[in-house]
Protein backbone atom coordinates (compact mmCIF):
# COMPACT_ATOMS: atom_id res chain seq x y z
CA UNK A 1 0.00 0.00 0.00
CA UNK A 2 2.54 2.57 1.15
CA UNK A 3 4.53 4.12 -1.65
CA UNK A 4 7.50 5.86 -0.06
CA UNK A 5 8.51 7.84 -3.15
CA UNK A 6 5.25 9.76 -3.23
CA UNK A 7 5.23 12.81 -0.92
CA UNK A 8 2.49 12.55 1.68
CA UNK A 9 1.79 16.30 1.47
CA UNK A 10 2.70 18.43 -1.56
CA UNK A 11 4.71 21.58 -0.87
CA UNK A 12 1.84 23.97 -1.60
CA UNK A 13 -0.25 22.18 1.03
CA UNK A 14 2.44 22.40 3.67
CA UNK A 15 3.03 26.08 2.92
CA UNK A 16 -0.65 27.01 3.05
CA UNK A 17 -1.21 24.86 6.15
CA UNK A 18 1.46 26.63 8.19
CA UNK A 19 0.58 30.10 6.92
CA UNK A 20 -2.99 29.32 7.89
CA UNK A 21 -1.92 28.22 11.36
CA UNK A 22 -0.02 31.50 11.79
CA UNK A 23 -2.98 33.58 10.61
CA UNK A 24 -5.43 31.68 12.83
CA UNK A 25 -3.30 32.11 15.96
CA UNK A 26 -2.95 35.87 15.35
CA UNK A 27 -6.64 36.26 14.52
CA UNK A 28 -7.84 34.28 17.54
CA UNK A 29 -5.59 36.04 20.05
CA UNK A 30 -6.25 39.55 18.71
CA UNK A 31 -9.95 38.70 18.31
CA UNK A 32 -10.15 37.83 21.99
CA UNK A 33 -8.77 41.27 22.86
CA UNK A 34 -11.39 42.87 20.60
CA UNK A 35 -14.10 40.77 22.26
CA UNK A 36 -12.93 42.01 25.67
CA UNK A 37 -13.66 45.62 24.63
CA UNK A 38 -17.40 44.83 24.59
CA UNK A 39 -18.02 41.27 25.81
CA UNK A 40 -21.51 39.92 25.17
CA UNK A 41 -21.14 37.02 27.59
CA UNK A 42 -20.41 37.01 31.31
CA UNK A 43 -16.74 36.39 30.80
CA UNK A 44 -13.72 38.09 29.30
CA UNK A 45 -10.62 36.42 27.92
CA UNK A 46 -7.53 36.59 30.16
CA UNK A 47 -5.34 39.44 28.94
CA UNK A 48 -2.22 37.28 28.99
CA UNK A 49 -3.37 35.19 26.07
CA UNK A 50 -4.57 38.11 23.95
CA UNK A 51 -2.58 39.96 21.32
CA UNK A 52 -2.29 43.68 20.66
CA UNK A 53 -2.09 45.23 24.12
CA UNK A 54 -4.98 47.62 23.59
CA UNK A 55 -8.04 47.67 21.33
CA UNK A 56 -6.36 49.69 18.57
CA UNK A 57 -3.36 47.36 18.49
CA UNK A 58 -5.53 44.24 18.50
CA UNK A 59 -7.57 45.59 15.60
CA UNK A 60 -4.38 46.30 13.64
CA UNK A 61 -3.24 42.70 14.10
CA UNK A 62 -6.69 41.34 13.32
CA UNK A 63 -7.17 43.42 10.16
CA UNK A 64 -3.70 42.49 8.91
CA UNK A 65 -3.96 38.74 9.57
CA UNK A 66 -7.41 38.64 7.96
CA UNK A 67 -5.76 39.22 4.57
CA UNK A 68 -3.35 36.36 5.19
CA UNK A 69 -6.20 34.03 6.21
CA UNK A 70 -8.39 34.99 3.26
CA UNK A 71 -5.69 34.97 0.56
CA UNK A 72 -3.98 31.85 1.86
CA UNK A 73 -7.30 30.06 2.43
CA UNK A 74 -8.39 30.89 -1.09
CA UNK A 75 -5.08 29.59 -2.47
CA UNK A 76 -5.51 26.37 -0.47
CA UNK A 77 -9.09 25.82 -1.63
CA UNK A 78 -8.27 26.59 -5.27
CA UNK A 79 -5.23 24.30 -5.32
CA UNK A 80 -7.12 21.61 -3.47
CA UNK A 81 -10.16 21.71 -5.75
CA UNK A 82 -8.18 22.45 -8.93
CA UNK A 83 -5.81 19.49 -8.60
CA UNK A 84 -8.65 17.12 -7.76
CA UNK A 85 -6.99 16.48 -4.39
CA UNK A 86 -10.09 17.64 -2.51
CA UNK A 87 -12.22 14.91 -4.09
CA UNK A 88 -9.52 12.29 -3.85
CA UNK A 89 -8.52 12.87 -0.25
CA UNK A 90 -11.80 13.76 1.41
CA UNK A 91 -14.34 11.67 -0.49
CA UNK A 92 -16.18 9.35 -0.45
CA UNK A 93 -17.49 10.17 2.98
CA UNK A 94 -20.54 8.68 4.65
CA UNK A 95 -22.00 9.09 8.13
CA UNK A 96 -21.67 5.35 8.61
CA UNK A 97 -17.95 5.44 7.83
CA UNK A 98 -17.47 8.35 10.25
CA UNK A 99 -19.19 6.43 13.07
CA UNK A 100 -17.28 3.24 12.28
CA UNK A 101 -13.91 5.03 12.24
CA UNK A 102 -14.77 6.99 15.37
CA UNK A 103 -15.59 3.76 17.24
CA UNK A 104 -12.43 2.13 15.93
CA UNK A 105 -10.39 5.15 17.01
CA UNK A 106 -11.89 5.05 20.51
CA UNK A 107 -10.97 1.38 20.79
CA UNK A 108 -7.46 2.22 19.61
CA UNK A 109 -7.89 0.09 16.52
CA UNK A 110 -7.58 2.72 13.81
CA UNK A 111 -4.59 2.19 11.57
CA UNK A 112 -2.18 5.07 10.92
CA UNK A 113 0.15 3.00 8.78
CA UNK A 114 -0.54 4.95 5.59
CA UNK A 115 -0.37 8.70 6.11
CA UNK A 116 -1.37 9.26 2.48
CA UNK A 117 -4.85 8.32 3.49
CA UNK A 118 -7.22 10.25 5.79
CA UNK A 119 -9.74 8.18 7.75
CA UNK A 120 -13.40 9.19 7.74
CA UNK A 121 -13.18 11.13 11.01
CA UNK A 122 -10.24 13.18 9.69
CA UNK A 123 -12.08 13.80 6.43
CA UNK A 124 -15.16 15.04 8.26
CA UNK A 125 -13.18 17.20 10.69
CA UNK A 126 -11.06 18.81 7.97
CA UNK A 127 -14.07 19.49 5.73
CA UNK A 128 -15.98 20.99 8.66
CA UNK A 129 -13.11 23.26 9.61
CA UNK A 130 -12.86 24.44 5.99
CA UNK A 131 -16.56 25.37 6.06
CA UNK A 132 -16.11 26.96 9.48
CA UNK A 133 -13.21 29.10 8.22
CA UNK A 134 -15.33 30.28 5.29
CA UNK A 135 -18.11 31.19 7.75
CA UNK A 136 -15.58 33.08 9.88
CA UNK A 137 -14.40 35.09 6.89
CA UNK A 138 -17.94 35.86 5.71
CA UNK A 139 -19.22 36.87 9.16
CA UNK A 140 -16.05 38.91 9.65
CA UNK A 141 -16.79 40.68 6.39
CA UNK A 142 -20.24 41.62 7.73
CA UNK A 143 -18.72 42.99 10.95
CA UNK A 144 -16.14 45.00 9.03
CA UNK A 145 -18.39 46.28 6.22
CA UNK A 146 -21.98 45.72 7.28
CA UNK A 147 -23.30 48.56 5.11
CA UNK A 148 -21.40 47.57 1.97
CA UNK A 149 -22.51 43.90 1.97
CA UNK A 150 -26.27 44.08 2.62
CA UNK A 151 -27.11 40.62 1.23
CA UNK A 152 -24.47 38.89 3.34
CA UNK A 153 -25.54 40.96 6.36
CA UNK A 154 -29.18 39.92 6.04
CA UNK A 155 -28.23 36.27 5.41
CA UNK A 156 -26.33 36.28 8.69
CA UNK A 157 -29.24 37.88 10.55
CA UNK A 158 -27.95 41.46 10.78
CA UNK A 159 -24.92 43.03 12.46
CA UNK A 160 -25.56 41.88 16.03
CA UNK A 161 -26.32 38.28 15.04
CA UNK A 162 -23.25 38.23 12.81
CA UNK A 163 -21.17 39.10 15.90
CA UNK A 164 -22.43 35.94 17.62
CA UNK A 165 -21.96 33.86 14.48
CA UNK A 166 -18.37 35.11 14.27
CA UNK A 167 -17.77 34.27 17.93
CA UNK A 168 -19.22 30.75 17.77
CA UNK A 169 -17.38 30.01 14.54
CA UNK A 170 -14.19 31.08 16.36
CA UNK A 171 -15.08 28.79 19.29
CA UNK A 172 -15.62 25.86 16.90
CA UNK A 173 -12.26 26.55 15.27
CA UNK A 174 -10.51 26.65 18.65
CA UNK A 175 -12.18 23.37 19.63
CA UNK A 176 -10.99 21.84 16.36
CA UNK A 177 -7.43 23.03 17.02
CA UNK A 178 -7.46 21.47 20.51
CA UNK A 179 -8.50 18.07 19.15
CA UNK A 180 -6.24 18.49 16.12
CA UNK A 181 -3.18 19.11 18.30
CA UNK A 182 -4.07 16.21 20.59
CA UNK A 183 -4.27 13.90 17.56
CA UNK A 184 -0.94 15.16 16.26
CA UNK A 185 0.56 14.43 19.68
CA UNK A 186 -0.82 10.88 19.51
CA UNK A 187 0.68 10.26 16.05
CA UNK A 188 3.76 12.54 15.87
CA UNK A 189 4.79 11.07 12.51
CA UNK A 190 2.01 13.17 10.93
CA UNK A 191 3.76 16.32 12.12
CA UNK A 192 7.02 15.30 10.47
CA UNK A 193 5.10 14.63 7.27
CA UNK A 194 3.35 18.01 7.45
CA UNK A 195 6.75 19.69 7.77
CA UNK A 196 9.00 17.64 5.47
CA UNK A 197 6.36 16.31 3.12
CA UNK A 198 7.10 12.65 3.76
CA UNK B 1 -25.89 68.15 -8.39
CA UNK B 2 -22.82 67.22 -6.44
CA UNK B 3 -20.61 64.75 -8.20
CA UNK B 4 -19.18 62.12 -5.93
CA UNK B 5 -15.89 60.42 -6.53
CA UNK B 6 -15.79 57.17 -4.59
CA UNK B 7 -12.59 56.01 -6.23
CA UNK B 8 -10.52 58.96 -5.06
CA UNK B 9 -8.89 57.14 -2.20
CA UNK B 10 -8.02 54.19 -4.34
CA UNK B 11 -6.44 56.27 -7.06
CA UNK B 12 -4.08 58.27 -4.91
CA UNK B 13 -2.01 55.38 -3.64
CA UNK B 14 1.26 57.31 -3.63
CA UNK B 15 -0.06 60.07 -1.45
CA UNK B 16 -1.48 57.50 0.95
CA UNK B 17 1.90 55.84 1.34
CA UNK B 18 3.63 59.20 1.82
CA UNK B 19 1.16 60.11 4.50
CA UNK B 20 1.54 56.78 6.19
CA UNK B 21 5.29 57.31 6.40
CA UNK B 22 4.85 60.83 7.69
CA UNK B 23 2.46 59.61 10.35
CA UNK B 24 4.71 56.79 11.41
CA UNK B 25 7.44 59.35 11.93
CA UNK B 26 5.33 61.39 14.36
CA UNK B 27 7.10 60.97 17.70
CA UNK B 28 3.97 61.25 19.85
CA UNK B 29 2.15 58.39 18.29
CA UNK B 30 5.29 56.31 18.03
CA UNK B 31 5.61 56.55 21.78
CA UNK B 32 1.99 55.72 22.24
CA UNK B 33 2.26 52.62 20.13
CA UNK B 34 5.45 51.55 21.81
CA UNK B 35 3.72 51.67 25.12
CA UNK B 36 0.62 49.92 23.99
CA UNK B 37 0.96 47.77 20.94
CA UNK B 38 3.92 45.79 22.06
CA UNK B 39 2.53 44.71 25.40
CA UNK B 40 0.39 41.69 25.91
CA UNK B 41 1.08 39.18 23.26
CA UNK B 42 3.77 40.16 20.83
CA UNK B 43 6.49 38.76 23.04
CA UNK B 44 4.35 35.67 23.50
CA UNK B 45 4.14 35.27 19.77
CA UNK B 46 7.78 35.86 19.06
CA UNK B 47 9.29 33.88 21.88
CA UNK B 48 11.30 36.80 23.17
CA UNK B 49 12.60 39.54 20.93
CA UNK B 50 13.00 37.68 17.67
CA UNK B 51 10.40 39.83 16.02
CA UNK B 52 11.61 43.41 15.91
CA UNK B 53 8.73 45.21 17.53
CA UNK B 54 9.32 48.45 15.72
CA UNK B 55 9.21 46.89 12.29
CA UNK B 56 6.08 44.99 13.30
CA UNK B 57 4.47 48.34 14.14
CA UNK B 58 5.56 49.81 10.83
CA UNK B 59 4.13 46.87 8.97
CA UNK B 60 0.83 47.04 10.86
CA UNK B 61 0.49 50.77 10.16
CA UNK B 62 1.20 50.16 6.49
CA UNK B 63 -1.53 47.49 6.39
CA UNK B 64 -3.90 49.89 8.10
CA UNK B 65 -3.23 52.44 5.33
CA UNK B 66 -3.80 49.69 2.78
CA UNK B 67 -7.12 48.97 4.51
CA UNK B 68 -8.04 52.66 4.14
CA UNK B 69 -7.49 52.33 0.41
CA UNK B 70 -9.51 49.12 0.15
CA UNK B 71 -12.37 50.68 2.11
CA UNK B 72 -12.38 53.75 -0.14
CA UNK B 73 -12.63 51.37 -3.04
CA UNK B 74 -15.41 49.24 -1.46
CA UNK B 75 -17.41 52.32 -0.46
CA UNK B 76 -20.47 52.63 -2.67
CA UNK B 77 -21.88 56.18 -2.45
CA UNK B 78 -25.36 54.89 -3.30
CA UNK B 79 -25.39 52.03 -0.78
CA UNK B 80 -27.59 53.03 2.16
CA UNK B 81 -27.22 51.84 5.73
CA UNK B 82 -30.35 50.06 7.01
CA UNK B 83 -32.96 52.19 8.76
CA UNK B 84 -35.20 51.00 11.58
CA UNK B 85 -38.64 51.74 13.05
CA UNK B 86 -38.63 54.09 16.04
CA UNK B 87 -39.77 51.22 18.25
CA UNK B 88 -36.29 49.72 17.84
CA UNK B 89 -34.42 52.73 19.24
CA UNK B 90 -32.03 51.70 22.03
CA UNK B 91 -33.11 53.36 25.29
CA UNK B 92 -31.18 54.79 26.93
CA UNK B 93 -28.78 55.35 24.07
CA UNK B 94 -25.25 54.79 25.45
CA UNK B 95 -22.92 57.70 26.14
CA UNK B 96 -19.40 57.26 24.81
CA UNK B 97 -16.40 59.60 24.58
CA UNK B 98 -12.70 59.60 25.38
CA UNK B 99 -13.66 61.06 28.78
CA UNK B 100 -16.29 60.23 31.39
CA UNK B 101 -19.85 61.49 31.66
CA UNK B 102 -18.83 63.92 34.41
CA UNK B 103 -16.62 65.77 31.93
CA UNK B 104 -19.22 66.44 29.25
CA UNK B 105 -18.60 69.88 27.72
CA UNK B 106 -21.29 72.53 28.09
CA UNK B 107 -21.42 74.71 24.99
CA UNK B 108 -23.21 78.05 25.20
CA UNK B 109 -25.91 78.22 22.52
CA UNK B 110 -26.00 82.01 22.17
CA UNK B 111 -22.31 82.66 21.71
CA UNK B 112 -21.80 79.52 19.60
CA UNK B 113 -20.41 80.02 16.08
CA UNK B 114 -19.61 77.22 13.66
CA UNK B 115 -16.45 78.12 11.78
CA UNK B 116 -16.04 76.96 8.21
CA UNK B 117 -12.56 77.13 6.68
CA UNK B 118 -10.29 75.67 4.02
CA UNK B 119 -11.37 75.03 0.46
CA UNK B 120 -14.81 76.65 0.70
CA UNK B 121 -16.23 79.74 -1.03
CA UNK B 122 -18.27 81.10 1.89
CA UNK B 123 -16.33 81.24 5.14
CA UNK B 124 -18.83 83.09 7.26
CA UNK B 125 -19.35 81.63 10.74
CA UNK B 126 -22.77 80.12 11.39
CA UNK B 127 -24.99 80.82 14.39
CA UNK B 128 -27.20 78.06 15.73
CA UNK B 129 -30.48 79.70 14.55
CA UNK B 130 -29.00 80.01 11.04
CA UNK B 131 -28.26 76.29 11.01
CA UNK B 132 -31.68 75.45 12.44
CA UNK B 133 -33.28 77.45 9.61
CA UNK B 134 -31.82 75.09 6.98
CA UNK B 135 -34.04 72.24 5.67
CA UNK B 136 -33.83 69.30 8.08
CA UNK B 137 -34.41 65.58 7.85
CA UNK B 138 -34.11 62.70 10.31
CA UNK B 139 -33.24 59.02 10.26
CA UNK B 140 -33.19 56.03 12.58
CA UNK B 141 -29.95 54.13 12.06
CA UNK B 142 -27.54 51.81 13.82
CA UNK B 143 -24.49 53.30 15.48
CA UNK B 144 -21.65 50.75 15.46
CA UNK B 145 -18.78 51.26 17.89
CA UNK B 146 -15.23 50.15 17.18
CA UNK B 147 -15.50 48.17 20.42
CA UNK B 148 -18.09 45.96 18.77
CA UNK B 149 -21.35 47.01 20.41
CA UNK B 150 -24.06 48.75 18.47
CA UNK B 151 -27.14 50.81 19.32
CA UNK B 152 -30.00 52.27 17.31
CA UNK B 153 -30.74 55.98 17.55
CA UNK B 154 -32.66 58.74 15.81
CA UNK B 155 -30.78 61.77 14.61
CA UNK B 156 -32.12 64.84 12.81
CA UNK B 157 -30.38 67.65 11.00
CA UNK B 158 -29.08 69.02 7.74
CA UNK B 159 -27.93 66.60 5.03
CA UNK B 160 -24.19 67.29 5.03
CA UNK B 161 -23.95 67.36 1.23
CA UNK B 162 -26.51 70.21 1.21
CA UNK B 163 -24.48 72.07 3.76
CA UNK B 164 -21.28 71.55 1.78
CA UNK B 165 -22.87 72.88 -1.38
CA UNK B 166 -24.29 75.86 0.55
CA UNK B 167 -20.83 76.87 1.75
CA UNK B 168 -19.41 76.30 -1.73
CA UNK B 169 -17.09 73.51 -0.65
CA UNK B 170 -14.65 72.22 -3.24
CA UNK B 171 -15.95 68.66 -3.35
CA UNK B 172 -12.97 67.54 -5.37
CA UNK B 173 -10.90 67.98 -2.17
CA UNK B 174 -9.93 64.79 -0.41
CA UNK B 175 -10.84 65.44 3.21
CA UNK B 176 -13.30 67.16 5.48
CA UNK B 177 -11.85 67.80 8.91
CA UNK B 178 -13.55 68.58 12.23
CA UNK B 179 -12.36 70.31 15.39
CA UNK B 180 -14.56 70.03 18.43
CA UNK B 181 -15.01 71.97 21.66
CA UNK B 182 -14.07 68.88 23.68
CA UNK B 183 -10.65 68.92 21.92
CA UNK B 184 -11.65 65.93 19.87
CA UNK B 185 -10.76 66.04 16.20
CA UNK B 186 -11.23 63.74 13.25
CA UNK B 187 -11.51 63.75 9.48
CA UNK B 188 -13.38 61.89 6.77
CA UNK B 189 -13.10 61.20 3.05
CA UNK B 190 -15.12 63.36 0.65
CA UNK B 191 -17.26 60.49 -0.77
CA UNK B 192 -18.55 59.73 2.74
CA UNK B 193 -19.09 63.45 3.41
CA UNK B 194 -21.37 63.52 0.36
CA UNK B 195 -23.21 60.27 1.21
CA UNK B 196 -27.00 60.85 1.37
CA UNK B 197 -27.20 59.58 4.98
CA UNK B 198 -24.40 61.80 6.29
CA UNK B 199 -26.18 64.33 8.51
CA UNK B 200 -25.01 67.45 10.33
CA UNK B 201 -27.28 66.61 13.25
CA UNK B 202 -28.84 69.17 15.55
CA UNK B 203 -31.39 66.92 17.24
CA UNK B 204 -31.60 63.54 18.92
CA UNK B 205 -34.92 61.67 19.09
CA UNK B 206 -36.87 64.84 18.23
CA UNK B 207 -35.18 66.97 20.93
CA UNK B 208 -32.33 69.44 20.53
CA UNK B 209 -29.12 67.43 20.67
CA UNK B 210 -28.37 67.07 24.41
CA UNK B 211 -24.81 67.77 25.67
CA UNK B 212 -24.14 64.05 26.21
CA UNK B 213 -24.72 63.37 22.54
CA UNK B 214 -22.72 66.38 21.34
CA UNK B 215 -24.59 69.71 21.67
CA UNK B 216 -24.82 71.77 19.59
CA UNK B 217 -24.03 69.46 16.70
CA UNK B 218 -22.62 66.11 15.71
CA UNK B 219 -21.77 64.70 12.33
CA UNK B 220 -23.70 61.45 12.06
CA UNK B 221 -22.62 58.85 9.50
CA UNK B 222 -24.27 55.42 9.63
CA UNK B 223 -21.56 54.33 7.18
CA UNK B 224 -18.78 54.88 9.71
CA UNK B 225 -17.82 53.65 13.18
CA UNK B 226 -18.64 55.78 16.22
CA UNK B 227 -15.22 57.41 16.66
CA UNK B 228 -15.52 58.87 13.15
CA UNK B 229 -18.70 60.76 14.20
CA UNK B 230 -17.47 63.98 15.90
CA UNK B 231 -19.58 65.67 18.59
CA UNK B 232 -19.55 69.31 19.78
CA UNK B 233 -18.27 70.40 16.35
CA UNK B 234 -16.74 73.87 16.32
CA UNK B 235 -14.78 74.00 13.06
CA UNK B 236 -15.38 72.28 9.75
CA UNK B 237 -12.63 72.52 7.14
CA UNK B 238 -12.15 71.18 3.65
CA UNK B 239 -8.60 70.24 2.72
CA UNK B 240 -6.26 68.08 0.67
CA UNK B 241 -3.84 67.72 3.57
CA UNK B 242 -4.46 64.68 5.74
CA UNK B 243 -5.83 65.98 9.06
CA UNK B 244 -5.71 62.75 11.10
CA UNK B 245 -7.84 62.33 14.19
CA UNK B 246 -7.71 61.88 17.95
CA UNK B 247 -7.94 58.09 17.88
CA UNK B 248 -6.61 57.68 14.37
CA UNK B 249 -3.29 59.24 15.37
CA UNK B 250 -2.99 56.60 18.07
CA UNK B 251 -3.59 53.67 15.75
CA UNK B 252 -7.30 53.36 14.99
CA UNK B 253 -7.94 52.84 11.31
CA UNK B 254 -8.51 56.17 9.59
CA UNK B 255 -11.30 55.24 7.16
CA UNK B 256 -13.26 53.47 9.92
CA UNK B 257 -16.13 52.62 7.60
CA UNK B 258 -18.81 49.97 7.86
C1 LIG C 1 -0.69 25.27 15.08
C2 LIG C 1 -0.55 24.02 15.16
C3 LIG C 1 -0.98 23.02 14.13
C4 LIG C 1 -0.33 21.85 13.95
C5 LIG C 1 0.89 21.36 14.75
C6 LIG C 1 -1.00 21.15 12.88
C7 LIG C 1 -0.61 19.93 12.40
C8 LIG C 1 -1.20 19.26 11.34
C9 LIG C 1 -0.77 17.99 10.81
C10 LIG C 1 0.39 17.20 11.37
C11 LIG C 1 -1.59 17.66 9.78
C12 LIG C 1 -1.55 16.37 8.96
C13 LIG C 1 -2.52 15.42 9.59
C14 LIG C 1 -2.40 14.03 9.03
O1 LIG C 1 -1.54 13.78 8.17
O2 LIG C 1 -3.17 13.18 9.48
C15 LIG C 1 -2.53 18.71 9.63
C16 LIG C 1 -3.52 18.78 8.67
C17 LIG C 1 -4.51 19.73 8.60
N1 LIG C 1 -4.63 20.82 9.48
FE1 LIG C 1 -3.34 21.35 10.94
N2 LIG C 1 -2.06 21.89 12.44
C18 LIG C 1 -2.08 23.06 13.16
C19 LIG C 1 -2.99 24.10 13.02
C20 LIG C 1 -4.10 24.04 12.18
C21 LIG C 1 -5.10 25.06 12.10
C22 LIG C 1 -5.14 26.33 12.93
C23 LIG C 1 -6.00 24.63 11.18
C24 LIG C 1 -7.26 25.26 10.67
C25 LIG C 1 -7.87 26.25 11.02
C26 LIG C 1 -5.55 23.39 10.66
C27 LIG C 1 -6.21 22.68 9.67
C28 LIG C 1 -5.75 21.53 9.09
C29 LIG C 1 -6.38 20.90 7.95
C30 LIG C 1 -7.64 21.39 7.23
C31 LIG C 1 -5.59 19.78 7.63
C32 LIG C 1 -5.78 18.85 6.45
C33 LIG C 1 -5.17 19.57 5.27
C34 LIG C 1 -5.26 18.81 3.98
O3 LIG C 1 -4.80 17.66 3.91
O4 LIG C 1 -5.77 19.40 3.00
N3 LIG C 1 -4.39 23.06 11.29
N4 LIG C 1 -2.28 19.68 10.59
Amino acid sequence: MTDDTRPIHPAWLRATHWLNALAVVILAMSGWRIYNAAPFFDFTIPREITLGGWLGGAIQWHFAAMWLLAANGLAYLLCNAGTGRLLRKFFPLSPRAIVADLLAALRGRLSHADLHHYNAVQRAAYLLVMVDAVLLVLSGLVLWKSVQFPLLRELLGGYETARRVHFFAMAALVAFIAVHLAMVAVVPRTLVAMIRGR
Amino acid sequence: MIKTSPRRLAIDGDAVVKEALRRIEQPSRRLFLQRSLTLGGLSLLSGCAIVDEESAEHALMAVSRFNDTVQGWLFDPRQLAPTYPESMITRPFPFNAYYGEDEIRQVDADSFRLEVTGMVADKHAWTLPELQALPQTDQVTRHICVEGWSAIGKWGGVPFSNFLSRIGADTSARYVGFKCSDDYYTSIDMPTALHPQTLLTLSYDGQPLPPRYGFPMKLRMPTKLGYKNPKHIQVIFVTNTYPGGYWEDQGYNWFGGS
